[in-house]
């Protein structure tokens, strides 16, 4: 089989997997910090259960997160080592920072909460899971960075045969990262946000811990809510700038073959075939195209018929259309799930104000399901973003088919996907059972007595000193 | 002064260096926790030594592979196509022995922690064997290409001499580990621990002279920097006695400095017996990688330098204050997970 084909292959299937757990981790953490700061500040006990119980499930995850992880960086030099060589001076800076600046504070300060909780002050107890939180907003920031390179490559040129870097600060400036950076992370809050707020749901659904899963909920549809809302206009920001950089991309996402026109409609949805280049029962909406690309009623979206002409000319012969269809629909999911969380959260809000949450159980049932909402929307997104860019890897630069490892063979190829698929099917299966496990459980499940410190001080006499 | 390419082939010593020194102790003790923690306690009791480290200490191996993609992208893009099979291999164990920490005490049920027992002791036996087995292939040499491509056979990675590495570097390993753990265990699990480690002090002495042997056979390192290896060499067999010396008198700390000085001397003599090599071609000399074919452009490497050089003060301070903190002894005769 071709080699290309069985690396993107694995490229997207690890990816994305690995990218069910990072925004759940980010979300998460965040959200356990704010936690803790209530109870560091209120002293009230309810606080640190919240912290604890969330705490506990967001350990799970951020394992999953972080082993999927390191893959990740493993493999841009494993199956695609010609882009690795043509990039590599100026996207490993970003991941080489990320590991110095991020992971290790991730990592250092993670084991410092699991295991600190009697041994730190409260006040250093909770600043520790703050610089986590920190840790992983930082560790976005850099994948993004080089992630926007890829969109829209600036910072560089082309010198011998690859990209040379020769300004970093327009690498962390690039407009595409200061679009893409903010959408990814409210993103990750949203994911974070819904997760609580279904779950609590599933506890006052049963009435089981009702002042716990009201609490709970309480913070947690505040973040969902704000994060809702920022996902949107951050959002909308973004396909104005998708515009100016990679308007094939637009056009793909839109489902757009000839010139929209001034003003352009929107098509919600339409029957593509990209072999006869033509959609069949579109149903559109007049103007709303030029407002999302042109924040303005008014102003003509190219169509992907004269951007393949204009590629041509500049690029030479070849096909630049992506796979409209994906491209198209993934759009329309993210969008549309976006959408739904921003009115969820309204809903949520109202209903708290009102002090009717515990009564709607219509919403609570909506809300137990909206738990899947952000990790497909995130999902789509990424495939949206990264479908849409084919056939570059490095738009305008490097060709994806150009980039894989001239080396490993379709044997190697299809041993590491079998045995990476299987090694993720066992930790999904695993994960999902220990999370109903500790859900099951509940806040109540005694952890303290767990993590009691049963241990020696070494600097007394019978603590047995190190070097005694 | 140095260059930059040299700084940044430094530092990429350094990281795996540590990477090696501190992910080495806890690969020994992942690798003795399931058969010298006789029950479920003293096993738990094990694994807690590492607790709060073991993550950060594998950060080390991220930023090692991750600075050698910034600063060596053709050193990173050939060894890592070129070894492709050894890196799943390293990956699914590090997977495996990663979320097993986090899973084992999740259900309370014996077969379950026995199993992720199991994935402990071969997410640490493997990781130290194909690093061994890497840094051997590297100093013995791989075929590569004129255009930096390697297409490597299974027996040019894997041969008697890269194996005999692969076993020294999981025995020191483990012997470290066991070390680790006499300075952070008591009572009887501290003097088992301690007997082992005597156990292993001629074998590991063995295998580090053989390993020797081969290299001054299998590879230029001697005749390319003949003074230093013969230094590190002596220096090496001085510190090893040090260490049984120590490990008989029940000086524990001194001998875990020890172990650790073993484990630096070898992995730093492998990198500056490379140096300036960073991949030793075994068709053409001419073919080989170096610090300077291998690397990014003048102006990446400065801008990693400033990042680099403000950013490691910090993550030495607080990894540091980390160790600090978790300074007692781990007790086995309470309960305790997390």
């Amino acid at each position: 089989m071709d080699t290309v084909i069985l690396s993107r292959i694995q490229f997207a299937s690890t990816t994305l997997f690995h990218f069910i757990f990072v925004p759940l981790s980010i979300g998460l953490v965040f959200l356990v910090a704010i936690m803790e700061t209530m109870y560091v500040v209120k002293k009230d006990e309810q606080y640190k259960r919240m912290a604890k119980f969330w705490g506990h499930l967001f350990l799970i995850n951020f394992a999953v997160g972080v082993v999927t992880g390191i893959l990740q960086e493993f493999q841009f030099g494993m199956n695609w080592s010609e882009y690795s060589r043509f990039v590599g001076d100026v996207f490993g800076a970003p991941l080489a920072i990320e590991a110095l600046l991020a992971f290790f504070m991730e990592s250092t300060f993670l084991g410092l909460w699991i295991f600190g909780w009697d041994r730190l002050p409260k006040w250093l107890h909770c600043l520790c899971i703050w610089l986590v939180s920190l840790g992983t907003i930082f560790s976005a920031f850099f994948i993004l960075t080089a992630n926007s390179f890829m969109q829209h490559p600036v910072g560089m040129e082309l010198n011998n045969g690859r990209l040379e870097m020769n300004d970093f600060f327009k690498l962390l400036t690039n407009g595409q990262l200061w679009v893409e950076f903010p959408h990814t992370i409210l993103g990750s809050f949203a994911t974070g946000a819904f997760f609580i707020t279904g779950v609590s749901a599933i506890m006052l659904l049963k009435k089981k811990h009702l002042t716990f899963a009201k609490k709970s909920f309480q913070v947690a549809i505040i973040v969902g809510l704000v994060s809702g809302v920022g996902i949107a206009l951050s959002g909308h920001e973004q396909a104005g700038y998708l515009v100016k950089t990679q308007p094939m991309k637009m056009a793909a996402s839109e489902g757009l073959w000839e010139n929209s026109g001034s003003p352009g409609a929107w098509t919600v949805t339409a029957n593509i075939h990209p072999d006869e280049k033509k959609n069949t029962s579109e149903i559109k909406i007049p103007y709303l195209l030029s407002f999302l690309s042109y924040g303005k009623f008014s102003g003509s979206v190219p169509g992907m018929n004269e951007l393949q002409e204009q590629y041509t000319a500049k690029y030479g012969a070849g096909n630049y259309i992506p796979p409209v269809r994906t491209t198209f629909w993934s759009f329309r999911i993210m969008a549309g799930l976006g959408g739904v969380l921003c009115a969820l959260g309204i809903w949520g809000t109202y209903l708290l104000s009102r002090k009717k949450l515990q009564e709607s159980k219509l919403f609570l049932r909506i809300m137990t399901i909206a738990i899947a909402f952000p990790f497909l929307g995130s999902s789509a997104g990424w495939i949206m973003t990264e479908i849409g860019r084919q056939p570059w890897v490095v738009f305008g630069y490097m060709k994806t088919e150009d980039a894989v490892s001239p080396g490993v063979t379709a044997g190697e190829l299809l041993f590491s996907i079998i045995s990476f698929s299987f090694f993720y099917l066992i930790l999904a299966v695993i994960m999902v059972f220990l999370f109903v496990k500790e859900i099951k459980k509940g806040p109540d499940h005694d952890h303290e007595a767990h993590t009691k410190v049963v241990s020696t001080d070494p600097f007394t006499k019978e603590g047995y000193n190190v070097f005694s | 002064m140095f260059s930059l390419n040299e700084f940044w082939y430094l530092l990429v010593s350094i990281l795996f260096v540590g990477f090696i020194f501190l992910e080495g102790f806890d690969f020994g003790i992942g690798m003795v926790s399931r058969f010298l923690g006789r029950n479920d306690l003293e096993r738990r009791a094990f694994i807690n030594t590492i607790g709060p480290f073991w993550d950060a200490n594998e950060v080390w191996l991220i930023s090692a592979i991750g600075a050698m993609f910034a600063a060596f992208p053709n050193w990173y893009a050939t060894l890592l196509s070129g070894s492709y099979v050894l890196f799943v291999l390293l990956l699914l164990s590090l997977i495996g022995r990663g979320v097993a920490f986090e899973f084992r005490g999740k259900v309370e049920k014996q077969a379950w922690k026995n199993a992720w027992d199991w994935v402990i002791f071969f997410g640490s036996l493997f990781p130290p064997l194909i690093f061994g087995v890497l840094f051997s292939a590297l100093m013995k040499g791989l075929p590569v290409e004129s255009n930096m491509q390697m297409n490597a056979g299974f027996s040019d990675i894997v041969n008697l001499y890269t194996i005999t590495g692969g076993v020294t570097l999981t025995m020191l390993c483990l012997w470290h580990g066991l070390i680790f753990a006499t300075i952070r265990t008591m009572d009887d699990i501290r003097d088992r621990s301690r007997k082992v480690a005597m156990k292993l002090l001629p074998v590991n002495a063995l295998l580090l002279l053989i390993f020797s042997g081969m290299t001054f056979f299998e590879t230029d390192l001697f005749s390319n920097h003949s003074r230093l290896m013969l230094y590190t060499f002596f220096i090496g067999i001085f510190v090893y006695l040090l260490a049984g010396f120590f490990l008989t008198r029940k000086k524990d700390g001194w001998a875990f400095a020890m172990s650790g000085l073993i484990l630096i001397l070898s992995i730093s003599s492998i990198f500056a017996g490379l140096f300036p090599t960073v991949l030793v071609s075994s068709i053409n000399e001419s073919y080989s990688l170096t610090i300077h074919n291998a690397a990014s452009g003048n102006y990446s490497l400065k801008i990693m330098s400033y990042a680099a050089i403000a950013l490691l003060p910090f993550v030495l301070g607080y990894q540091i204050w980390s160790y600090y903190v978790f300074r007692k002894r781990v007790d086995h005769k309470e309960h305790m997970e997390y």
